[in-house]
């Protein structure tokens, strides 16, 4: 079967209806001497030299197996047991992108249906969508659920300042010539207190991170309810591996939770894939982007799956559409499933009090050092600031001329942090790797 | 096809009843047909808001559409039927009845010429059929 679309005569016609005879006419604006240019190319290799070359080009990449990684800021180096890839790299799951004629998927859409549960689960929310692209783009779909939530009548939105930075500009870059007012983040010292104080009955949404991008944990049950106080709706970004050993943010007053679904099984890559959840309030179902996998029975009582919510960006609503994400991120979902389903209830908490435990000591070595200190006054879960005698910049140099990858530069994003390193702690790095990278740190304390 | 003799009818297929200055406001019979199983309902005014002739007061969504629904003429807002809120398949059941979307004071009862009888529905429905 050939798949090319158009025959000679369509071509043709559609030649005769923009005016051109030829399609090498439609280039004419580009100067002859740049159409075919003599392209630089060396000479051809064989399968082995080209493997070779790339081999080369792939050892030059730093991985973090390769070295001691102490940098998150949102993405995090964790375990994943080896059956995650051998489920995802099944070809029933692997080829298919995304379901169109769903119910005949009954295993991707099982999939989903799991790892809705999950998240409903982990979140303590009442609904789960499919998922989406990243938790950026979860945070910028909470945005647009409130706006629709209030029928446009309000155009404010509170953002704290210890959201994850690229999160609030994806939010900035959705939402922009909406006319919107999104605010809170001017000041990175800006807390609770001075998030409430920005609300009022024009604010459509409030979001807050937790743990925050600095690493802080906070009860935010008051400002839920200082947010429900003027009608406007609370939305909580989380980090759901450290839901295993927190309170679920839905006990805050949450009406949306939404995350990074990386930590859940999938490894750290520059670009993603990742996996963004977003949870809701069944009320709110009917303003929720994406799509939701419901649980049913076929005509014969057996079980089966359907789309209880389809794309109606795609299918129903169209024009009238809230929101133009019909998709989801079926595969890393699907990791998502598997490395829950691995770990279980206990497991998941195992690991995250790892984290937390390895991170906190760490912090207490790290602050014991003179000319460094642990920023953070708040409890923190496996992530922390600290202040150092150098730019951080400088002391990364030094650490990853012995194999060690260091924290974050919060010096651009944050500007009163000049000089502070957000230092990520997980299960994979072993009590030596730590005391190694407190070493290092001394030695780096100067010139 | 139900086409009440007593309503009055919109060329988008809203039916009104007029009682004093006050309107009630549904989908016709043709209108629920052609959306099929109606799977929500949801008021995009509020009461007190005062709506042009045209402007959508209610949006319905069934398994295969989704539709807007407007003013049949201008007026301010003064109940939005909740009870749809829970049971968005009465406007299947009964469109003309338990079904009404909103009920809104008339601006301009002169505005109500504007409208058409069942008789000029029901020609209007024959002709958009053929």
């Amino acid at each position: 079967m050939a798949y090319i679309p158009h025959t000679e005569d369509e071509r043709q016609q559609m030649l005769a209806a923009i005016g051109v005879e030829r399609i090498d006419d439609l280039y004419e604006a580009v100067p002859a001497d740049f159409r075919f240019p003599d392209l630089d190319l060396p000479e051809p290799l064989s399968e082995m030299e080209v493997m070779d070359e790339l081999m080369a080009l792939s050892e030059a990449n730093l991985e973090v197996r390769h070295v001691s990684s102490f940098l998150g800021a949102g993405a995090y180096n964790h375990f994943i047991p080896s059956v995650v890839d051998h489920i995802l790299r099944r070809n029933e799951f692997y080829t298919a992108y995304t379901p169109y004629q769903p119910e005949i998927s009954q295993g991707t859409l099982q999939s989903i249906f799991e790892y809705q549960s999950l998240m409903c689960e982990l979140t303590g929310m009442e609904v789960s969508n499919a998922s989406h692209y990243d938790g950026a783009t979860a945070l910028a779909e909470a945005v647009i659920l409130a706006l629709n939530h209030h029928r446009g009548k309000r155009s404010k939105v509170v953002l704290s300042p210890t959201i994850h930075p690229q999160y609030r500009q994806v939010v900035r870059t959705y939402t922009q010539g909406m006319g919107l007012t999104l605010t809170g983040d001017e000041d990175c010292e800006n807390g609770v207190d001075e998030l409430k104080a920005l609300l009022d009955e024009d604010t459509t949404l409030v979001a807050v991170q937790y743990p925050d991008f600095l690493g802080n944990l906070e009860d935010f049950t008051a400002l839920g309810e200082a947010a429900h106080a003027v009608g406007a709706l609370f939305c909580v970004v989380v980090n759901p591996l450290a839901l295993g050993m927190l309170k679920p943010p839905a006990e805050f007053g949450a009406d949306v939770v939404v995350g990074e679904g990386q930590p859940l099984g999938i490894p750290v890559s520059y670009g993603g894939p990742y996996v963004g959840i977003f949870t809701t309030q069944e009320k709110y179902v009917r303003k929720m982007a994406g799509r939701l996998v419901g649980e049913t029975v076929d005509v014969e009582g057996k079980r089966g799956y359907v789309l209880t919510l389809t794309p109606r960006e795609q299918h129903i609503r169209r024009e009238k559409a809230t929101s133009n994400i019909c998709t989801n991120q079926g595969l890393m979902a699907l990791a998502a499933v598997v490395y829950l389903s691995m770990m279980g209830k206990h497991g998941l908490r195992k690991v995250a009090e790892l984290c937390y435990h390895k991170a906190h000591y760490a912090a207490k070595r790290i602050d014991e050092l003179e000319g460094y200190s642990v920023w953070n006054k708040k409890p923190f879960f496996h992530e922390f600031v600290v202040q150092c005698p150098r730019p951080v910049a400088e002391i990364n140099e030094g650490l990853l001329d012995i194999d060690i990858l260091g924290g974050y530069d919060l010096s651009e994003e944050y500007p009163q942090l000049k000089d502070h390193m957000l230092v990520a702690v997980t299960e994979m790095l072993s009590k030596e790797e730590i005391d190694d990278f407190v070493d290092a740190l001394k030695e780096l304390s100067h010139d | 096809m139900e086409i009440p003799k007593d309503l009055k009818y919109t060329e988008s297929d809203e039916w009104v009843r007029v009682e004093g200055n006050i309107a009630t406001t549904g989908l016709t019979d043709f209108a629920q047909d052609q959306l099929s199983d109606i799977v929500y309902v949801e008021a995009v005014a509020d009461v007190g808001d005062k709506l042009e002739k045209g402007e959508p007061h209610s949006a319905v969504e069934s398994v295969k559409a989704a539709a807007d629904v407007y003013m049949p003429v201008s007026g301010t807002i003064t109940a939005v039927n909740e009870a749809l809120v829970d049971t968005p398949e009465i406007v299947n059941s009964d469109p003309y009845g338990k079904a009404w979307l909103v009920k809104f004071e008339i601006e301009d009862l002169g505005e109500l010429e504007t409208l058409m009888d069942a008789a000029a529905y029901q020609k209007h429905l024959e002709e958009r059929e053929s």
